[in-house]
């Protein structure tokens, strides 16, 4: 079995990037999973409808956190209109592993909130 | 219970599945042979529908499905089998009290208590009934040890003249605490002699002796698949003259007396409340699980479960010290075999993962009991529990593969 504990998304769980909070946010959203008591705070500058800055903070599993770190690395000077169009399918591919129906949830967290952040 | 590797053997999933752990035994119960035999038996020899069927099928369906009814009248001792009905689960159970009888007597300024520890079935009903007839939710609190915070002197503060309903849990499918259930009711019908006394005994019949008159209680409810039995078939046991007094919850086919176009006239218990085609296959595979765990013996699987968790509670502290909080009671005295835990700042999601990988099945998430997670100030938790299948071994691989966690998470 492949397990999804492997080098790349422990390091990022260990030393998320962008993980903190931008003092003069233009918007800050945050979104939890109640299930299993994920939280994730996102804060974002925009300008010129693109992603300037991007920081996230909050609690949760390996695979939020690094979904987190991730995607926000992603994210920076992409368009909004481009990141509003990322799916399910571009986050397994993102994170580089399979997940099944539970943990699906965890790693979809952070892209609920930059969609959100960015509608 | 003194060769574990006999009772192992019934169990085939560990024949298809080797090398499991399985320790989620309080979110369901894995099935003996003898069970799923029972199942087949009645879809391949007599697959009828019951009652009213004038042939031999359906006659031998009839007796199999109400000698189930016995059987569990006899395993928690209530006094005629008219006080067993029959329903889906612990928490349609529960329902059906709230609504077929709450509805009746709780009103504006009555008084429902619950406590902090309940599975959500055991306190979302109370908490909508409260709400939607303006009674007052009570919500008894727990101590540190996860114990209730109630005992015969503070009750009077908390039970009145007004209370209509008492709903406990005799154990907590969190912390694992057995409550003094019959201490609490008798001081409550002190009290109150009119109260309603709903026990939640999900977690308690498929672990220990359970005798409803020795308890006192009004109503207890708990479901078959955490005992041994399948899936879909859950009991109420209810005083009679009080279920006699109830209205159906359900309406439909197999709870009428007669209808006309005027009006219907219900039957008496249990019939009332069983409208439908019930769950005729798993009924009968219920009465076989409880053969199965009265040749075993329930006092012999209290016992022999009392020695595992507190080999686990042992184990555990020794090999992760203060990395390790174990809630609720920390011996094993007064407390079953569910052991929920928080390890480190570990995501309770990421510990049950890595366990998976190790093919150790445990619990992660809330459990169905959000407030009492609040109370602790966790989101989640991650929860092993026992059952008669268990063994020693079993808790050494969780201790190996909590050890794994460590390594992996830092």
């Amino acid at each position: 079995m492949t397990t999804i504990y492997q080098e790349l998304l422990l390091a990022h769980y260990q030393n998320p990037k962008n993980f903190g909070r931008i003092i003069h946010p233009g918007k800050t959203i945050t979104v939890a999973n109640p299930l299993c008591g994920d939280v994730i705070t996102m804060d974002v500058i925009v300008a010129d409808g693109k992603v300037k800055e991007i920081k996230f903070s909050g609690h949760g599993c390996v695979i939020s956190r690094a979904s987190g770190s991730l995607l926000t690395e992603y994210a920076k000077n992409k368009s909004q209109k481009e990141l509003l169009k990322l799916d399910r399918a571009f986050i397994i591919k993102l994170l580089g592993i399979e997940l099944g129906v539970n943990r699906i949830k965890c790693a979809m967290l952070p892209l609920e909130a930059l969609q959100k952040l960015l509608i | 219970m003194t060769d574990i590797r006999k009772i192992k053997r019934d169990f085939p999933v560990f024949i298809h599945n080797p090398g499991l752990v399985y320790l989620d035994s309080a979110a369901t119960s894995l099935k003996p042979q003898s069970v799923i035999d029972k199942l087949a038996e009645y879809y391949t020899k007599y697959p009828a529908n019951i009652h009213r069927g004038i042939y031999r099928i359906s006659e031998k369906a009839t007796e199999e499905y109400e000698k189930s009814r016995i059987a569990v009248m006899e395993f928690v001792n209530a006094r005629r089998f008219e006080e067993i009905i029959f329903t889906r689960n612990t928490t349609e159970s529960i329902n059906l009290i709230a609504y077929s009888l709450g509805r009746q007597i709780v009103g504006a300024d009555d008084e429902i208590v619950t406590t902090v520890m309940e599975h959500h079935s055991n306190f979302v009903p109370w908490q909508v009934l409260a709400d939607e007839a303006g009674a007052v939710f009570k919500v008894v609190d727990i101590n540190g040890d996860g114990c209730l915070d109630v005992n015969t002197s503070n009750l009077a503060g908390i039970i009145t003249k007004r209370t209509k309903i008492l709903a406990l849990a005799y154990v907590s499918n969190v912390l694992g605490t057995v409550n003094p259930v019959k201490k609490i009711i008798r001081a409550a019908k002190k009290i109150n002699p009119k109260i309603i006394t709903v026990v939640d005994a999900a977690q308690a019949v498929p672990h220990m002796p359970v005798d409803v008159r020795d308890l006192g209680c009004d109503f207890l409810a708990f479901s078959g698949h955490k005992m041994l039995g399948p899936t879909g078939i859950g009991v109420l046991y209810g005083r009679y003259d009080l279920l006699n007094s109830m209205f159906p919850f359900n309406f439909g086919g197999g709870m009428i007396k007669e209808v006309t176009i005027e009006k219907t006239e219900f039957p008496p218990p249990p019939a009332r409340f069983e409208a439908g085609t019930p769950a005729i296959a798993e009924a009968i595979g219920l009465g076989e699980a409880i053969k199965y765990l009265q040749t075993t013996g329930m006092d012999k699987i209290a016992a022999y479960e009392k020695k595992l968790t507190a080999y686990a509670i042992k184990h555990l502290i020794e090999s992760f010290g203060a990395d390790i909080r174990v809630l609720g009671p920390k011996t094993a005295d007064n407390r079953v075999g569910v052991l929920t835990f928080a390890f480190k700042n570990y995501h309770p999601h990421d510990i049950a993962h890595i366990l998976g990988e190790e093919n150790i099945c445990i619990r992660a998430g809330h459990h169905c009991a959000m407030p009492v997670h609040n109370r602790f100030g966790l989101a989640a938790s991650a929860r092993m529990s026992l059952y008669l299948y268990n063994d020693y071994y079993d808790i050494d691989k969780l201790i190996d593969g909590l050890k794994k966690v460590k390594k992996i998470l830092k």
